[in-house]
């Protein structure tokens, strides 16, 4: 085999891996990715229910109910507009009121969201990057303040 | 004063740095020794001086010296000595201390073991690593100044993030940053290889052990990472697929490729463009971790606050030198010399294969961690790439890859035999088989992909077992000298096998615990017995505890099978103090078949609790198996051969020392 070949062999060989690579990738992301909303988006976008979304903001004060068994029920605000959560599970140990929270679920009939993930962060300073930008958005809150109070006055003094 | 003192210090190991940047490299140009000589004083003078600087921040810390404003944000006065000392790099200011701390260590090492190295190729690499050092400690001074002072001096301090407050997570960083920083090393002697316009096995030969030394401390910290998540974070998971998980994953990924890569330079002189490209991606992807990790623009479970200016910074610093270094690649790759030629079917085409395979998988990852990113930049919506994605990319490459292992080490250079190969590999195939066949006949839930995935890991830990008797020629001796035999192999022959069995044993692991982990969320009353995973779990009640900066609520458990009594379980809740801040403890039982693993939620009223949970079956095998690769890059790496580190600048005219197979 001369030196052209085999490097020919080569080439081709790798390009094949890379072709085959490219196409999963493209297929994993038409198919797996899952799109960050507010609840304003989601009045303001029109999702689809049963489409398999995340949803942030904060978690309003006052609106976590506990249910039957490992049941929960909370409400998640932009300020302007909030939407109700049902999740069965453990809530992570820095879920709290007030707090910036992601939830990753589907929406369901009567604008009820059924998570099945919820995420808060390691850090209580912590603000998920999108929950942030989108209440920037809003001008409710700067970088390095404290998290905006979910409902204004009850939080303010809960925090220290 | 002893805090100005580290401040000075790291003033003044900045000056080196420049100093030891600019004459050695000027010297190499015009061919000036004296200048050269530079290197060596300056390299081991900056790793003086940052010893002395870190040792100052770390005495800070030790005595609880509040004055100092990181001290004062990090720390406590009633955490735990170990806590105080890890709070020195569990936060972004120390930890870029450290950063640069191991990357003065591995400059120094060049300087005091390379004497046997090139002139003109040490002074190269050196100017090159205090390069790198030049800017990390202009970012540290000038955004991330780690001995900066309060006035007036506060009480006490506001405290470590409790979760991080952990024997693992103590160190997981410096693991981590040894890894990412040794794949400097590979960097600096590819640029340095790129201006002189050449390399050669000798080169590979110094590349190598730096390689498999770093790449050896990133698999371990990778692995304490995932062991904590599992067990801190509560979730029962081992890896997410994060975004600063992924971070830490593609320098290893790429940096396994190049070790790969490295030997074929060293044995057979060929793949010399690629692997020089490979040794500065993997620089550049650690690079980009530092970025991603510390800039904070990504959503992930491990980010913390941060200080989105000192992106800014980093993204800067990841531009010079990835952007440098692939100009100067475009710019003198064509002038490196062509090494030898090989047949598609040999070890190099094996090696080759890995390599191509790793790569792209990288890419994914890549693709994966950043496309998020990227999208928002173009149309600003913000999406989330998860587990779907990875497992629907990553594992579809890395079937081949596990497939193709065990042929690999078999195969001859220049031109191999796959006849001959999977003749050895017989009784290895037999195996795997025979292993599907019973996971398929005897576990009846689960994905019926699993049976095969457990084949695949069993099929590369046997493969790696039969190159050793291949090698050791076990079908034609009995019994002793076998042994004998065995036991005159090179280390490195068994650094290969090793590390290879590591990784057949994780796969084992990441399948069985992927297919058949149950998990089970209920509220509990106590005095309820829950079954799982044929355990009957009781569970008792709650009982509060103070422990040393934090309180806790206790959910008492005790867990039995068939009636007898196993062990008792005590996940708790716990409240810090410093700061305020709550985290879950797992209560966990570790039994041959699997993880018994137990959080306590939430309180449910009426006494009940809301409790979580798992049955994760030979997880554990996960984290033993990337022990067994550590062991197995130790043994390569005390294997003489390498010990004696970088051979006479003339080529090596030694024959190939493992035994090659005959044609």
């Amino acid at each position: 085999m001369t030196r052209r070949r085999r490097r020919g062999i080569l080439i081709g060989g790798a390009l094949c891996v890379l072709a085959v690579a490219v196409g999963l990738v493209l297929m994993a992301l038409r198919d797996s990715i899952v799109f960050f909303h507010t609840p304003s988006d989601l009045t303001a976008k029109g999702i689809p229910e049963g489409q398999r979304i995340r949803l942030g903001g904060l978690v309003a004060t006052g609106s976590v109910k506990r249910g039957q068994g490992a049941d929960v029920e909370f409400a998640i605000t932009d300020t302007a507009e909030q939407v109700t959560v049902r999740y069965r599970g453990v809530l992570p140990d820095l879920f709290r009121e007030g707090q910036g929270v992601v939830t990753e679920g589907k929406l369901e009939a009567g604008r009820v969201f059924r998570a099945d993930t919820v995420l808060a962060k390691h850090d209580e300073n912590y603000m998920p990057p999108e929950v942030a930008k989108a209440l920037k958005e809003k001008g409710l809150w700067q970088h390095g303040a404290p998290p905006p109070a979910a409902t204004a006055p009850q939080t303010a003094s809960e925090k220290k | 004063m002893i805090v100005e003192l580290g401040h000075f210090a790291l003033v003044l190991a900045f000056l080196i740095c420049l100093v030891q940047m600019i004459l050695p490299a000027w010297g190499a140009q015009i061919g000036e020794a004296r200048l050269m000589r530079v290197g060596e004083p300056a390299a081991l003078l900056q790793l003086g001086l940052l010893i002395v600087a870190f040792g100052a921040l770390t005495h800070a810390y030790i005595v609880s010296d509040f004055s100092v404003s990181n001290v004062w944000a990090n720390s406590h006065s009633t955490k735990p000595l170990i806590y105080r000392i890890s709070g020195v790099w569990g936060n972004h200011e120390g930890s870029m201390l450290l950063w640069v701390l191991i990357l003065a260590l591995f400059g120094a090492a060049v300087a005091a073991f390379g004497s046997n190295l090139p002139t003109t190729l040490r002074a190269n690499v050196l100017s090159v690593q205090a390069s790198i050092a030049l800017a990390f400690l202009l970012f540290i001074l000038l955004t991330s100044n780690p001995f900066t002072r309060l006035d007036p001096v506060p009480l006490d301090g506001r405290g470590l993030n409790p979760i991080l407050q952990d024997p693992a997570l103590a160190f997981h960083p410096p693991f981590l940053y040894a890894g990412y920083v040794g794949f400097s090393m590979a960097y600096s002697f590819a640029i340095a290889g790129l201006i002189e316009g050449r390399t050669d096995a000798a080169w590979a030969r110094w590349v190598r052990p730096w390689t498999l030394a770093a790449w050896m401390c990133l698999t371990v910290g990778i692995a304490m990472g995932s062991w904590w998540a599992y067990y801190e974070l509560g979730w029962g998971g081992w890896w997410f697929w994060d975004p600063v998980e992924n971070a830490s994953f593609m320098p290893w990924l790429a940096g396994t490729a190049l070790l790969h890569s490295a030997v074929v330079m060293e044995k057979r002189e060929a793949l010399k463009v690629w692997t020089i490209l490979l040794a500065i991606l993997t620089f550049s992807l650690s690079l980009m971790g530092a970025f991603l990790v510390r800039s904070g623009v990504l959503s992930s479970v491990h980010a913390f606050a941060v200080d989105p200016q000192r992106g800014v910074f980093i993204l800067g610093i990841m531009s010079v030198f990835i952007g440098g270094a692939l100009t100067l690649y475009a710019w003198r790759a064509p002038s490196l010399r062509q090494g030898g030629l090989f047949a598609p079917i040999s070890r190099e085409g094996g090696l080759v294969l890995n390599n191509v395979l790793l790569t792209t998988a990288t890419g994914t990852v890549l693709v994966g961690t950043l496309y998020p990113l990227a999208l928002e930049a173009i149309n600003g919506a913000k999406i989330s790439v998860g587990p779907p994605y990875f497992n629907a990319t990553f594992v579809p490459l890395m079937v081949p890859l596990l497939l193709a292992l065990p042929f690999g080490p078999l195969l001859a250079w220049k031109r191999g035999d796959v006849h001959a190969a999977l003749q050895r590999l017989m009784i290895a195939g037999l195996l795997a088989i025979g292993a599907a066949v019973v996971v398929f006949a005897f576990v009846e839930r689960g994905p019926w992909l699993a049976p095969f995935a457990i084949a695949l890991g069993v099929w590369v830990v046997a493969g790696a077992i039969s190159e050793l008797l291949f090698r050791a020629r076990a079908g034609n001796a009995q019994g002793a000298e076998v042994l004998r035999r065995l036991g005159n192999l090179p280390r490195s022959v068994y650094g290969t096998a090793i590390a290879h069995a590591g990784v057949g044993v994780m796969v084992i692991g990441i399948a069985a615990t992927s297919a058949w982990q149950s998990e089970k969320i209920l509220t509990m009353r106590p005095g309820q017995t829950a079954q799982i995973a044929g355990y009957e779990l009781t569970f008792k009640g709650v009982a509060p505890n103070d422990g040393p900066n934090y309180r806790e609520i206790i959910g008492l458990m005790t867990v039995s099978r068939g009636g007898s009594l196993v062990t008792e379980l005590a996940p708790s809740k716990r409240q810090y103090n410093a700061p305020p801040q709550a985290t879950s403890e797992a209560g966990i039982y570790v039994a041959l078949a699997g993880d018994l693993y137990a959080v306590l939620g939430d309180d449910a009223g009426d006494g009940a609790w809301a409790v979580r949970l798992y049955f994760n079956p030979l997880v554990r095998l996960i984290w033993i198996g990337a022990v067994i690769m550590f062991i197995g890059g130790a043994f390569s790496l005390s294997d003489r051969r390498l010990r004696v580190g970088a051979p006479s600048r003339r080529r090596p005219r030694r024959p190939v020392p493992t035994p090659a197979p005959a044609e």
